[in-house]
């Protein structure tokens, strides 16, 4: 559990992949796609855990017969557990744990409404009655070559038909699989940021200073924009042996650009970072006040 | 101090309190259930998550701190899910799906199941009329690894054996059964599957499907044992053809509403028809299964004519009882 939460924080947000949902509240709220492999990488645990549960039940119920007179009612009886787990496996879960599943929860993801209302239970049930074609289906076909039902042309078509559906998460931009689009779902990053001390107050406990150590005119800060400030940002929390090297690239390349004379001492550098962070924040921000968004170094209009 | 001068940081600091208590309390219901929450802890909530968001709101256009509008992006959207959803269990889920939305989905495709009966029903006179007509045509419509035996050129007397099961053979039979259920449950779900390929191989299948059993009765007809047939067939086939009737109507919803988006975007319309013709299906799956039991049961204990058609007929007006006058209310309130 806790493990998951650290791979989550660490991960950097992908802006391509935020989608939109309006809040009845009316402020728009940014959630984050779950990637195709995490998905495929929750389905396989799922169907481990569930295939584990068939022949649990299966070795379960040949005890009770014994294997050699196992019988037809023994073997009947591990034809309704496989059904059961099949269709009921990830209804079950996704209605106890809104929207997730244990392979899910360890991935991080979650199944939600597409259009912000409450996922209903009538959606679970459709999204995952559609696995049938989407997964079983497809495994029967390459298992045994005839689990579609029919044969001849019809089979060709859909044996096409059943490809196109499983290939279907590939080819929209919402990673949408078939059970998704008719029950009007969309499964994403389960939102998990931890809030951390803020830039500004970690620095003045870090240093403690009583006179600023570094002075930046107005021309070293009209030199970047949000994004450069918010990439800085991401760096002063960086603290890895990796972090250390990349702000030592870093500040080199700040300094040549607003035209720093003064060298600064390798062991001062961090200072001298968040000292500059902290001053064109507070100059970015107040310019954010006054309706001005300068949204990165090559945003010059006044 | 620089702090005490930076707008966000002042922001932050007389509201991050209620974003900690706020973020204790989703996770707490998050683990283990909106149950462990006090009282005064549920009323408090929905203030607390109105107070996010609009810090949210005004974090996103004052705050160049990407940590802290992150945070509350999380914060929001999980305390949003926490209170917009259905506090459902599963077993009240089930039940719902049973009692309402399952006969209230069926009802709303009812034009699609005269359409898919009526193709079926096409199907099964076409075929009739010309395997009467010429025997020969029995093949076109009945492939040989299903026909098992039952072909024009066998006597009377086999095909009669092949309705009664002899009692040696009654264990083979239900493991048979069983498999034999999992095969038309398939086309079934296939009829629907295919209603996403615009409904045209959905009626294909209905089609092919009333021929098979259109040339199996013409057959049967030949030899006059239709009425034994019949009550072969009956036993289970009320059940398993009605489903694969909705399978094929939940197909065909599934495939108009995305062509006539009607009021909604394409998307919505799916989103909408689509979940309920699924849920369409999902009953089927439950009526295939409960025809595979039928068959393997049932059948092979069940050995007199009238009292086979008396189970297959009752089972049929269970059936459309059912789908006819269940869920007629609500039973909770709120719509889908």
């Amino acid at each position: 559990m806790k493990k998951r939460k650290d791979k989550q924080t660490k991960r950097p947000l992908n802006v391509k992949n935020l989608r939109e949902i309006m809040t009845p509240e009316g402020v728009p709220m940014r959630l984050e796609l779950g990637e195709r492999g995490d998905r495929a990488g929750a389905v396989m645990i799922d169907l481990a855990i569930m295939f584990g549960c068939i022949i649990a039940s299966a070795v379960a119920i040949g005890l009770i017969f014994g294997f050699s007179g196992l019988g037809r009612l023994g073997l009947i009886l591990i034809l309704l557990a496989a059904f059961f787990f099949r269709n009921f496996y990830f209804m079950f879960f996704e209605l106890r744990w809104q929207g997730q599943t244990p392979g899910k929860r360890r991935m991080g993801l979650k199944v939600i409404d597409r259009f912000g209302r409450p996922l209903s239970s009538e959606a679970v049930f459709a999204r995952n009655m559609m696995r049938e074609i989407e997964i079983f289906i497809p495994m029967g076909i390459v298992l045994s070559g005839n689990a579609v039902g029919v044969s001849g042309l019809m089979q060709l078509f859909a044996f096409i038909w059943v490809l196109t559906l499983v290939c279907l998460p590939m080819m929209n931009k919402d990673n949408l699989r078939a059970g998704d689009l008719i029950a009007g779902t969309m499964v994403v990053r389960e939102p998990r940021i931890l809030l951390a001390t803020d830039m500004v107050e970690k620095t003045e406990r870090d240093t403690n200073l009583k006179a600023p150590e570094f002075v930046f005119t107005q021309k070293h800060l009209a030199a970047y924009g949000v994004y450069e400030l918010q990439t800085l940002e991401t760096l002063l929390r960086n603290t890895s042996p990796e972090g250390q090297n990349k702000r030592a690239v870093a500040g080199r390349a700040i300094m040549k650009k607003i035209g720093w004379v003064d060298p600064v001492p390798t062991g001062k550098l961090d200072v001298f970072l968040t000292a500059y962070y902290q001053v064109l924040r507070k100059k970015l921000e107040g310019q954010l006040l006054m309706g001005k968004r300068k949204q990165d170094k090559f945003d010059n209009t006044k | 101090m620089v702090s005490q001068t930076v707008k966000s940081y002042q922001f932050r600091a007389e509201r991050q309190e209620k974003w900690t208590r706020l973020e204790d309390m989703v996770q707490r219901a998050e683990k283990d259930g909106m149950e462990t929450l006090s009282s005064t802890e549920i009323f408090e909530l929905p203030h607390l998550y109105k107070g996010a968001l609009s810090s949210l709101s005004v974090a996103r256009s004052i705050s160049l701190d990407k940590n802290v509008v992150d945070y509350l992006e999380a914060l929001v959207a999980r305390a949003y899910f926490l209170l917009h959803s259905q506090q459902r269990t599963v077993g009240v889920a089930f039940k719902r799906l049973v009692v309402y939305s399952l006969p209230s989905a069926v009802r709303a495709i009812r034009q699609e199941i005269l359409v898919s009966v009526a193709v079926f029903i096409l199907g099964l006179i076409a075929a009739f009329m010309l395997v009467i007509e010429n025997p020969d045509w029995y093949f076109s419509f009945v492939s040989q690894e299903l026909a098992q035996g039952r072909q024009p050129t066998a006597s009377v007397e086999e095909l009669r054996e092949g309705l009664y099961p002899k009692p040696a053979e009654v264990k083979d039979l239900d493991i048979f059964a069983t498999q034999l259920f999992t095969h038309n449950s398939r086309v079934g779900i296939l009829a629907f599957a295919l209603g996403f390929a615009l409904g045209l191989p959905t009626i294909w299948l209905l089609f092919t499907n009333g021929a098979m059993l259109g040339a199996f009765l013409a057959l049967y007809h030949s030899k006059g044992l239709l009425y034994e047939l019949g009550g072969w067939l009956i036993i289970h086939g009320s059940t398993e053809i009605s489903a694969i009737l909705l399978c094929g109507a939940a197909g065909l919803a599934v495939a108009r509403h995305y062509i006539f988006p009607g009021k909604y975007n394409r998307m919505e319309a799916l989103a909408h028809f689509g979940k309920q013709a699924a849920i369409v299906a999902f009953g089927c799956i439950i009526m295939f299964f409960a025809a595979g039991i039928l068959e393997g049961f049932a059948r092979q204990l069940v050995t007199s004519d009238w009292l086979r058609y008396a189970t297959g007929l009752t089972l049929f007006a269970l059936w459309v009882g059912y789908f006819l006058f269940g869920g007629r209310a609500d039973p909770s309130g709120d719509g889908a």
